[in-house]
């Protein structure tokens, strides 16, 4: 029982979970399933309110949901990753074990690899400059993984699928032409 | 009180987010590689279970939610240009250091130092925009 929960999941599982955070969150409270507007609450919250940038002025009590939700995610993490953590690194298919080693990265147990995330100053630039695109571009689309390609797809929204193109196009250029020098 | 469905809904997620290792560098670069079909799986399997509930909510509309506000199924702001430049800018991010906004928060709370790096990068970034947005084609 206990195994199910140390085991990495199979994506018949991890997807159709996922997914359901659409109707659950309408059923809550008739909300949109996505979790980068967060960034922006808190950006509002830490903003000094005499001075700052108007956008940010906005009342972000009403946003509490949300953040509830974000605070359950960095929860849910702590659970997977420090509770019942997976003790095996993550059984990726050959080519792709060939492609990142090809790169210079290696794999340890953990889902990130130390080439990148261990914390040199290089790799604190690296990782804030990566940030940053995260933080910009999502605030721009209005909208991530979860807001644009789950929950936008799922409801039929063009502005969504004209987002998640922009996202998969810049993700196949990054991992394509950046991602293999950055080892 | 009336955050604790969100908290649950959130823990499910950000579980979900890494054992299922969507919150994996290794798994974004084998997805961008067509590698896999594992990510693929994920994102199929999870846009086809929010339409079949989102249609099934769409029966539901005006009835009262769990809070007790009428559900109604959200909608995306018009635009033209900020769909597709910001989720490119966002993919750049993403390709590179394999972490998109989900992911970050579950890592962040699996104590890896690097993603809360990238959290306060994303911080920056998200200050950036909205020092910006009014000069950004929308």
């Amino acid at each position: 029982m206990l195994d199910a929960f140390v085991s990495p999941w199979p994506w018949y599982l991890a997807g159709p979970l996922i997914g359901s955070m659409v109707p659950l969150m309408l059923w809550i409270g008739s909300r949109s399933f996505g979790i980068s507007q967060n960034l922006e609450h808190m950006v509002a919250i830490t903003q000094p309110s005499m001075i700052g940038v108007h956008f940010f002025k906005y009342d972000w009590r009403a946003s509490r949901w949300s953040l509830g939700f974000a605070g359950g995610t960095v929860l849910g993490g702590f659970l997977a990753g420090v509770v019942v953590p997976n003790p095996e690194s993550v059984a990726l298919t050959e080519s792709a074990r060939t492609m990142i080693e090809g790169w210079g990265f290696t794999q340890g147990i953990g889902l990130v690899p130390p080439e990148m995330f261990d914390l040199s100053l290089r790799n604190l630039l690296l990782l804030f400059a990566g940030g940053v695109l995260v933080g910009f571009g999502t605030r721009y689309a209005s909208g991530c993984t979860s807001g644009h390609a789950i929950t936008g797809l799922s409801t039929l929204q063009p502005q969504s699928l004209f987002a998640v193109l922009g996202i998969f196009g810049g993700g196949m250029l990054a991992s394509h032409l950046l991602t293999p020098f950055l080892a | 009180m009336r955050l604790i469905p969100y908290v649950i809904a959130g823990i499910v997620f950000g579980f979900t987010l890494m054992k299922s290792e969507a919150a994996s560098w290794y798994r974004i670069q084998e997805m961008f590689h067509f590698q896999a079909f594992h990510m693929y799986g994920i994102m199929i399997s999870a846009v086809l279970t929010g339409f079949i509930g989102a249609q099934a909510f769409r029966l539901l509309v005006g009835r009262p939610s769990l809070e007790g506000a009428p559900i109604a199924i959200p909608r995306k702001t018009p635009g033209r240009f900020r769909y597709p430049l910001g989720g490119l800018v966002f993919g750049l991010g993403w390709g590179a250091i394999g972490l998109c906004p989900g992911p970050i928060f579950a890592l962040v709370g699996s104590g890896s130092l690097g993603a809360a790096v990238v959290l306060g990068g994303a911080l920056h970034g998200t200050w950036l925009y909205g020092a910006v947005e009014r000069y950004l084609p929308s």
